[in-house]
Formats: C-alpha cells, structure tokens, sequence
C-alpha cells in the first residue's frame, strides 16, 4: 500500500466542511453498526499547509485584480476602458461579499433534504457556526487546514468566476445589470455548481465508513474529476457568458466598423499576472504543500506553455503573422484546459493537453466564431467553456496512472491495512471516467445556461441590460462613469 | 513667400530637417497625419476578426520660405526624403498673401 498522504476520491478541491465538523455523527453512526469501530484521528493543521493556502488566496486575487482587469480591459477600445476595469473591481467587491454572507453555505454545507446534491443549506450563512479556529480537512486522512483561510481561497474562486462571464458582453452593458449580476449569479448558478461538484463528505468520514452511501454533490456524486475548476469556473462562466452575449446581441458596428484592443501591451501584463496567479489557483486546490501542488505547478507550467505554442505556430501558418494577442490568448487557453487536470494529469499529459487547447480555441475563436455571428466580445466562451470542456474531458484519460497520471484515491480502501492515513488508489477505467467527465460538463453547461438565462432574464426586468445606443457610442467610461481612461 | 506643404515618412524627418536647416531654413511646422495615395494600408488581425487599415501614417511639414528659396527647398525635400518606393510622399507649394511675427510685428519677408 502506498503512503499516500494526499487528496480526493473523485472530486477535486473540496473538503470535509460537513461531516467531519457539522455533523461528526454521520461520521460514525455508520460504523457503529459494525463491530470494531473505525475511528478517524484528530483533524490536525499543518503550518505548511496553511501558508501555502493563505499565499495561494491573495495570488489567485492578483489574477482578477488586476490581472484580469487589463487581459479584458486592454482588448476594448479605449473609450471603454474604464467600464471594464470598475466592472471587474466592482464583481470582486460584491462577489466577496455575496460569498462570505451566504454564498459559501450554499455551496459547502449539507442542503435540505431531497435537494442536497445541489444546493448547501445556510448553516453557515454569515459565517455562522464557523469558529476562528474552526478546521475543515483537506484530501489527506486527518489533515487539515483552517476553515477561515478556505473560506477565503473559495471567495477569490466566486470573485474571479463571476468577473469571468461579463467579458462577453463588454463594450454594451449596463453598469446597475453588473451589479445586480454580481450579486444574483454566484448565488443562483456559482454557488450551488460549487456544491455539485465540491461538496463530499471527507476523506476521514469515507475512510470510517466504506460502505455507507456518501452524501456528496450530483456531479461529485457522478465519480468526475475536477480539481480546480474547469467545471465549476470555466465552463460555467463560458455559458453564462455566451448566454448573456446572445441576449444583449451584437455591439453596434460588429463586423462592419474596426473595433481593434487598444492595448494590447496591458493585456499581455493582464495574461501574465493570470497565468502567475493560476498557481495559487491550481496549487491552491490541493488544500496542501505537497507533491500534488508541485504536480499542479509543473503542469501550470507545461500546459500553458504548450497551448501558448501551438496557438503562436497555427496563426502563423493560417493567417500568416504570430501575433501578441493570439499567443496570450493561447496562454490563458492553456491556463484553463489543464485546471481541471492539474492534480491529475502527469507533465507529459497537461503538455499534449495544452497543445490541443491552443488549436482547438484557436479554431472556435476563428472560424467558429465568425461563423457563427455572435459576438462574445473577449471570447469568454470562445477560450473559457471550449478550453474547460476540453480540459474537463480529457482529464479522464489523462489522470490514467498508465499515461504518468495521479490516479484517484480510493478513500474506502484506507482503514483496511490497519492505518487510516494510507490509502489505495482506486482501479482505473477509461470509458467509466470518461462518462462521469462527459455527464458533469452536460450537467455543468445545463446549469449554467438555465441559471444565467434566469439571472439575466430578471435583471432585463428591473434595470435592463444593454445600454442606449447614443451611450454606446460615446463609450461606457464616459456615460456610464463619468470618467476616461486617458486624458492625454 | 512661398507655402511648401510636404508629406514625407515619419522616419525620414531628422534627414530633411538637418538638410533644410543646411540650407537655412530657420523654422518649420510638423504634424502626425494619417492619408492614403497610391500605396495601399494593411490588413491588422485580431483572434481572426481583420481590419483593413487604409490610412497609413505619414507626417506633414509646412514650411513658409521666400519665393526665391522655394525651388532649392522642393529639391532639397526630394532628395532627402526619397526612398524610391511607394509612399513617399508628395509637396505641394502654394502662395502665402501675408506674414506676420507676433512677438515683433514685422510682416512678410522679414517675418520668416
């Protein structure tokens, strides 16, 4: 058996927020119908780990603010500037807000009976029944860290998911329908997508007891495999914002007047200070300061160096000229295929992904896109759902042990030697996996699509969406800030 | 007096500047302008939405000179800010009915 001191049975960054410390009976009850007990040891907080948790929060809000606030603020014209960088500001605000004050309960506590697989309850809203001291455990038999600092490291999650979306319909959008956005939606669609995908029990409430059912999110619930987010972040933001775009239609003017960025120097400082953040983001997810953050980091670095490669060579070889845009836009690509398999997948598989990702997103931002006539102002669908699908399926192939993957723990398997904090991994098989990746991206993509449409569809009714077409025109920094970007 | 309007490329300023302040010319007027003769502008791309930009930029000298200097100052632009391919450039001379210094008030010949 092997030591493994490390994460999940099929989820990615969740933790044992329910029944280890809400409800530690569930824990035991179970077994207590057996003989011989197991018990779990003592939940203990590693200064390690929680260092590692505590840089990992502040660097993923290094990627919204500012991070993604110039890589979307430098591809709009100039004279809306401004509108992107408040905007993206603002989410971040209201979005922490929302998730501290009932966002983080929704997500990862246990819901209402009948509907627990898709939404939390609001035990913990407020953050009521989270003590300062209070420790939720991570991927690791009795490991843990402190609920505060996950508490946190999730909030960036919620801020930087929400701010995600609202690039598809920049250059158009009501400042008073951001708000209400920022509010409504990690409620409505991030929150509980959160909870299907991240919300389980424990290692230490499945390795007490093998056989209970686990009471754990539809999509968790599915055996799929996500470790930071290509579910939960990516495609979800790619649909809502797909779905938003559609419903505000065109810019006036797309297709027909030249709507070039206007820095393409502050998107590539944008990209690069992602692409930095994205280790806390992916490293981050693994809850501990282990091997599988190291794994995380080389694949944050192989995969996003792969996709940023082969997004430079095919535009050069179709359009003729490499050019900056398109290599950072290869790079955030590579950034969002390999974060849902960045504690799975070995190096040499997060790089092959990354190469693919590179192509595939070119294809959809290019022809696809054009094809197709929408106008997803910053490709938030175009590289953040395409690159997450990607990523999100083949991370069931590539986290394959045969292929240099991880593999997944198998939590029951734990206590059978005697020592709870070993366990197994569990057998792998290709097409099981593969149909639990492929019903969790359907799922995610139903939810977020419904939920968005819903959002949307209220805050059409009482603020509206889309600003008057003489606003517009002026640019959003002006009329709906009062302000320009530069006053040279 | 003589109005030269000259558009040359931008990066063949300081040769023409250096080559008409030679010949002592002593001031001229310099504008960042963009326009289109016969050479074409190009094609910019961005994630595969392509912009065809017309208007290249080039860089307008307007330079008030005596009547007598104005062929040597058409001939000295010519020869500096030539390359020999497309775009570069045209002069245009026009007359100037008056001139005036504002710091002195001396008008037309003395004034330039």
């Amino acid at each position: 058996m092997q030591a493994l001191n490390r994460f999940l049975l099929f989820a990615g960054a969740a933790l044992a927020a329910t029944a280890t410390l809400v409800d530690p009976s569930w824990a035991q009850e179970a077994p207590a119908a057996a003989a011989g007990a197991i018990t779990a040891p003592e939940l203990t907080v590693n200064k390690g780990d929680n260092t590692w948790m505590l840089m990992s929060t502040v660097i993923v809000l290094l990627m919204t603010i500012p991070g993604l606030a110039l890589f979307y603020g430098g591809m709009v014209r100039s004279k809306n500037m401004l509108s992107l960088l408040t905007q993206v500001m603002a989410i971040q605000c209201i979005a922490l807000i929302v998730w501290f004050c009932w966002g983080y309960s929704i997500a990862f506590t246990t819901g209402p009976e009948g509907f627990d697989q898709y939404f939390g309850g609001l035990s913990k809203a407020f953050l009521a029944n989270v003590a300062i001291g209070a420790k939720v455990e991570t991927f690791s038999v009795g490991v843990a860290i402190h609920e505060l600092i996950f508490i946190c490291f999730q909030a960036t999650f919620c801020a930087i998911t929400t701010a995600l979306a609202i690039g598809a319909f920049a250059e158009r959008v009501k400042f008073s329908a951001i708000v209400a956005f920022a509010i409504l939606w990690p409620t409505v669609v991030y929150a509980p997508l959160v909870h299907m995908v991240w919300f389980w029990p424990g290692p230490s409430a499945i390795a007490t007891a093998p056989d209970a059912p686990v009471a754990s999110g539809l999509i968790w619930g599915f055996g799929a495999l996500d470790f930071a987010g290509g579910t939960v972040v990516h495609i979800n933001a790619g649909i809502a914002g797909l779905v938003g775009a559609l419903l505000l239609g065109r810019r006036i003017g797309y297709g027909k007047e030249p709507m070039p960025p206007h820095s393409l120097t502050l998107t590539m400082v944008g990209a690069a200070l992602l692409w930095v953040g994205w280790f806390g983001f992916n490293g981050g997810s693994n809850l501990e300061a282990n091997e599988y953050a190291g794994l995380a980091m080389a694949n944050t670095f192989i995969a996003t160096a792969g996709a940023g490669v082969s997004w430079m060579l095919i535009e050069w070889l179709f359009k003729g000229k490499p050019s900056l845009l398109g290599l950072v836009s290869g790079v955030v690509a590579g950034l969002v295929a390999v974060t849902p398999a960045s504690g799975f997948a070995g190096p040499m598989g997060a790089l092959v992904l990354g190469l693919l990702a590179g192509v595939v997103c070119f294809f959809f931002c290019t022809a696809v896109k054009s094809a197709l006539g929408y106008d997803d102002t910053l490709d938030v669908f175009g590289i953040h759902a395409v690159a997450g699908i990607l990523g999100a399926i083949l991370t069931g192939i590539l986290v394959d042990p045969a292929l240099g993957g991880a593999g997944v723990v198998d939590y029951t398997s734990c206590a059978k030697d005697g020592d709870i904090t070993t366990c197994d991994t569990a057998a792998y098989d290709m097409m099981t996996q593969l149909i639990a990746q492929t019903k969790a991206v359907l799922v995610a993509i139903a939810w977020s699509a419904i939920g968005s449409l819903a959002v949307y569809i209220v805050i059409a009714v009482i603020f509206g969406l889309r600003v008057s077409e003489e606003k517009e025109r002026e640019g959003l920094d002006i009329s709906e800030h009062g302000e320009r970007a530069y006053n040279m | 007096m003589k109005l030269v309007i000259a558009i040359i490329k931008p990066f063949k300023l300081e040769e023409v500047r250096k080559a008409l302040d030679e010949m002592g010319i002593e001031g001229l007027t310099v504008s960042e302008v963009k326009g289109y003769g016969r050479q074409k502008g190009h094609t910019e791309i961005y994630r595969g939405a392509e912009y065809e930009v017309t208007f290249v930029p080039k860089l307008k000298l307007e330079i008030a000179v005596p009547s007598e200097s104005v062929n040597k100052v058409v001939d000295v632009i010519t020869a500096m800010a030539k390359t020999g391919q497309i775009g570069d450039g045209k002069i245009f001379v026009t007359p100037i009915e008056q001139t005036v210094r504002i710091r002195t008030g001396e008008t037309d010949d003395a004034a330039l």
